[in-house]
């Protein structure tokens, strides 16, 4: 693979962080539950150690996976995410004051991640008008609807997963692991992307490109991914109804 | 007898219309599916990126990059596409999916809607609620009609930290549905429960509500 100077392609996660990541930085990460996570960049920002971070992804990550491993570590100061059910370090975190957290409606994220990627300031949106999330924003009144002013979201760093990629940082997503990968991989200063398959420019189909490489500026052939499933929710053989299996 | 849970989750099948794009919330409203009508073309959206979501894999065809926006394994159909979370959410905020179907633990007179917060309790978050019910073009909500201590769910005003404002457009418990014809209207009966009689339901009943 081309790793020579100039090249995107770091040999590992950690090699591929060391020098952009700092403490106090602002961080997003991809992946909706244990779907699409980033799992060797978040390895290496704990095993690199930067403390004080802003962290932005939809969930709080797993106990023992995922965001849930900064948690861990107490190296997240500030979350900013939509759900976070399912995570007690988070919770125990939380209500003891450690941590801080701003809920933002799932849409609304997604859509000041897509904004703050394509330099747009803010936009109005129903979303949220008329309940805490529209606390201190400015409100307009519309044909007698209300819309709050939701602004644009970048990070010093985005961490993204892909299923393939090419050496150029072009990236294609694979099912429901897309979620808010290629809306993060827009949005970041420096934009870090880790895939299951890497190949060398020319070995992916330009028409099937889901993030153009312009957006990402490191690229690893990640490892060792664990295909956590959350809920493994099953159908019968025989017909009938379908049985939940947890 | 009140409703059962699938009882509720019929019910709430019926107002699923042939060719309607639906995004379907967790808990009841996930049964929904079970109950559409033979012939009647209905695609699911789920708000973490799909649109034709299929059935529950078959043991040993569960796909960890293929989950619905309750983290649940999925399949996937001929009709599936995948797309990002921000075109997700220009679908459902732009008024393209035709209906939802979510829980509730508040309804309010005039369709405002909580169902995200309980304050005190630890925060999980509010999730595409809000972006749900800002954006589809219709909202049945299926809720127990009471607490489990018995506190009425449908009442003149939302206690709770709110989800949306007048934002409800059709609501089944386990003792009644509750419909309007406009969001400017209020909410009349439209069907009881077998053996629900009317003073019962106006004793459980703190909302106003059009006989």
């Amino acid at each position: 693979m081309s790793n020579g100077p100039g090249s995107k392609v770091y040999g590992d996660a950690v090699s591929a962080l060391r020098d952009i990541l700092k403490d106090g930085q602002t961080l997003m990460s991809g992946g909706f539950g244990a779907c699409g996570v980033p799992e060797n960049l978040i390895g290496a920002v704990r095993e690199l150690g930067a403390r004080n971070l802003t962290c932005i992804s939809n969930n709080a990550g797993l106990d023992g996976f995922g965001r849930g491993l900064l948690l861990q570590t107490r190296q997240v100061r500030k979350m900013i995410s939509s759900y976070v059910g399912e995570n007690k370090e988070f919770e125990r975190q939380y209500l003891a004051g450690e941590l801080e957290i701003e809920f933002n409606p799932q849409g609304t994220m997604a859509e000041r991640i897509r904004a703050g990627g394509a330099g747009i300031y803010g936009f109005y949106t129903r979303t949220g008008a008329g309940t805490l999330v529209a606390a201190g924003k400015e409100q307009r009144i519309v044909d007698g609807e209300t819309f709050i002013l939701e602004t644009g979201l970048v990070a010093d760093i985005a961490l993204v997963k892909a299923w393939k990629g090419d050496t150029e940082g072009n990236l294609i997503y694979r099912k429901t692991a897309r979620n808010f990968n290629p809306n993060m991989a827009t949005a970041g200063r420096i934009t870090v992307a880790e895939v299951e398959t890497l190949v060398e420019a020319g070995g992916l189909d330009p028409d099937q490109i889901h993030t153009p490489g312009i957006y990402v500026k490191r690229i690893i052939q990640g490892s060792h991914y664990e295909r956590l499933i959350e809920k493994r929710t099953l159908r019968a053989r025989s017909g009938g109804a379908d049985a939940l299996v947890s | 007898m009140p409703w059962s849970r699938e009882d509720m989750a019929a019910l709430a099948a019926r107002q699923l219309e042939d060719g309607f794009y639906v995004n379907l919330g967790i808990g009841i409203p996930t049964l929904v599916a079970n109950h559409i009508a033979p012939g009647t073309k209905v695609v699911l959206q789920s708000e973490n990126g799909m649109l034709g979501m299929g059935p529950f894999p078959y043991a040993g065809e569960e796909d960890a990059d293929l989950i619905n926006a309750g983290k649940q394994t999925v399949t996937e159909l001929p009709i599936t596409s995948y797309f990002s979370s921000a075109d997700s959410f220009a679908m459902v905020r732009g008024g393209h999916i035709d209906l939802s179907v979510l829980g509730a633990m508040e309804v309010s007179e005039s369709g405002d809607l909580a169902n995200w917060m309980v304050p005190g309790r630890v925060v999980k978050g509010m999730g595409g609620a809000m972006d749900l019910v800002a954006g589809v073009k219709r909202v049945v909500v299926v809720m127990e009609h009471s607490a489990k201590d018995g506190a009425a769910k449908f009442k003149p005003r939302c206690e709770l930290p709110l989800t949306g404002v007048n934002v409800v457009d059709m609501l089944i418990t386990d003792l009644a549905v509750f419909t309007r014809a406009s969001r400017s209207e209020p909410f009349r009966l439209a069907e009881l429960a077998p053996g629900v009689t009317r003073a019962e339901l106006r004793q459980k009943t703190p909302a106003t509500f059009l006989d």
